[in-house]
């Protein structure tokens, strides 16, 4: 699966980081970083997580 | 389990249907919405799309193909009505019932208002679009309640150029909420700018040509924003045999009768992670509690998992971001532990008996903040923290 990030919707809120952070960073402004595009099968339900718990709605897990 | 009913079409009512489906129920799920749209994402109301810098298409918390994927029987534009918990039926307002074997609760809350007419509030996509045609340079704009809520609106209609008024009951905004020094600091950044905040005031009414406050004294507005909170929508459960106190009220599991949970803004709930029974009106929250919700109504009795989540919020305000984790409610001691409140970039920690309950950042990196979650998760000692300014655990 593929992780899409739009990071100008994101709101620094790290909650995706502490839902998967295998997956996700943040810079120095709080800003969501992508450390992988592709997750594999061990990563996704974290990842699902994430896009759940994203205040912002701005991560979408897609079929690569 | 094959009919489940979950009443609310928000991130709540969206969150329980999505997690619904990731725990693999295929069965059938009717979504019901009062609100004409698509699941629609609120916190971006008082900030970008008030400030005309997002349309509504920006907010759709889902793309249509991901609705459609969900496979839902999507009721929007319909209210419920009524819940007959015996026969296991939801009533709607469009006189249709809706049979279920298990129900999830996300009906959210509406803003309380004032007596009188014309007055705007922001709940809704309507409300906020609504008031930013209203909005512009030279405006006068009086908003009532300087909650977060208020706040960002009166950030916003500042730098649209409004002259912007905003009246507050309590001696110190957001006291209640973040403690006195911290309600001091965040009332200033509005007054540096040149808002006419003014605390301690009373208003009773909304009238043509403004407010009247408690003192019979008028305040002339173009345009009236009333945020005072607001109240859980509770009164279509009336009657239903569910117990309803400032909200939904639900045990640790979020479970207020067999097979019926609640989540999201409407839900009281009992959080054993701080001891006490909360209502949470946070986006996050919503999101968390409704998987939360969806998880135990399918699990197994014995499997089902307590919510005992870290509230997590921010708020936007000029140039200025606001995060907090924890419930910093009904604290007994604020201490700064990173930088410097006059600064306006500062951590500070929030005591509850003898742990850490909560942390309040702003202009701070965000990353910072992220390790305070752990602390407040793990009921971490408050003299060890304050005194190394840093929390023991780390994320």
């Amino acid at each position: 699966m593929k992780v899409e990030l739009e990071a100008d919707k994101c709101v620094a809120s790290g909650q995706c980081v502490v839902a998967a952070m295998d997956v996700f960073d943040q810079d120095d402004e709080g800003i969501a970083i992508l450390l992988t595009e592709e997750v594999g099968d061990d990563q996704v339900d974290d990842v699902r997580e994430a896009v759940a718990v994203c205040p912002a709605a701005a991560i979408r897990l897609v079929q690569a | 389990m094959r009919r489940i009913a979950v009443v609310g079409a928000s991130a709540a009512g969206l969150s329980a249907a999505e997690a619904l489906r990731r725990q693999g129920y295929d069965g059938a799920i009717t979504l019901i919405g009062e609100e004409p749209e698509p699941p629609y994402d609120r916190p971006p109301l008082s900030k970008q799309v008030l400030a005309g810098e997002w349309e509504r298409d920006r907010l759709a918390l889902r793309t249509p193909a991901d609705l459609a994927a969900l496979d839902l029987d999507l009721r929007l534009g319909v209210a419920a009505k009524g819940l007959e918990l015996g026969s296991r039926t939801v009533e709607l307002g469009d006189g249709s019932e809706v049979p279920y074997d298990g129900l999830i609760i996300a009906t959210g809350v509406r803003p309380r208002r004032l007596p009188g007419e014309g007055a705007h509030v922001l709940r809704t996509l309507d409300d906020a679009l609504t008031l930013r045609e209203r909005l512009s340079a030279g405006q006068r704009l009086v908003v009532v309640g300087a909650g977060f809520l208020g706040a960002e609106a009166a950030a916003v209609a500042w730098r649209l150029g409004a002259e912007v008024t905003v009246l507050e009951p309590a001696a110190v905004p957001l006291a209640h909420a973040v403690g006195a020094e911290g309600g001091r600091m965040l009332a200033q950044v509005h007054v540096d700018r040149g808002v006419d905040l003014r605390c301690g005031v009373t208003v009773t009414e909304v009238t043509e040509d403004g407010v009247r406050l408690a003192g019979g004294e008028e305040i002339e507005a173009d345009e009236v924003l009333v945020a005072i909170g607001s109240l859980p929508n509770t009164e279509w459960l009336e009657g239903s045999g569910l117990t309803v106190g400032d909200g939904l009220v639900c045990d640790q599991y979020c479970e207020a009768a067999k097979n019926v949970y609640a989540a999201g803004d409407v839900a009281r709930w009992y959080n054993p992670l701080f001891g006490t029974s909360m209502r949470i009106e946070h986006r996050t929250n919503a999101a968390e509690q409704g998987m939360a919700a969806a998880r135990n109504l399918l699990a197994a009795e014995g499997a089902r998992k307590p919510f005992a989540p870290v509230p997590y919020f921010w708020s936007d305000q000029y140039d200025m971001k606001i995060q907090a984790y924890g419930f910093l409610r009904g604290h007994d001691e604020v201490a700064v532990v990173e930088g410097d409140l006059a600064q306006r970039r500062f951590v500070a920690g929030y005591r509850t008996d003898d742990r850490v309950s909560g942390v309040l950042a702003v202009g701070m990196p965000p990353k910072a903040i992220r390790r305070w979650r752990q602390a407040i998760a793990t009921g971490a000692a408050w003299r060890e923290t304050v005194r190394t300014g840093v929390p023991a655990a780390d994320v």
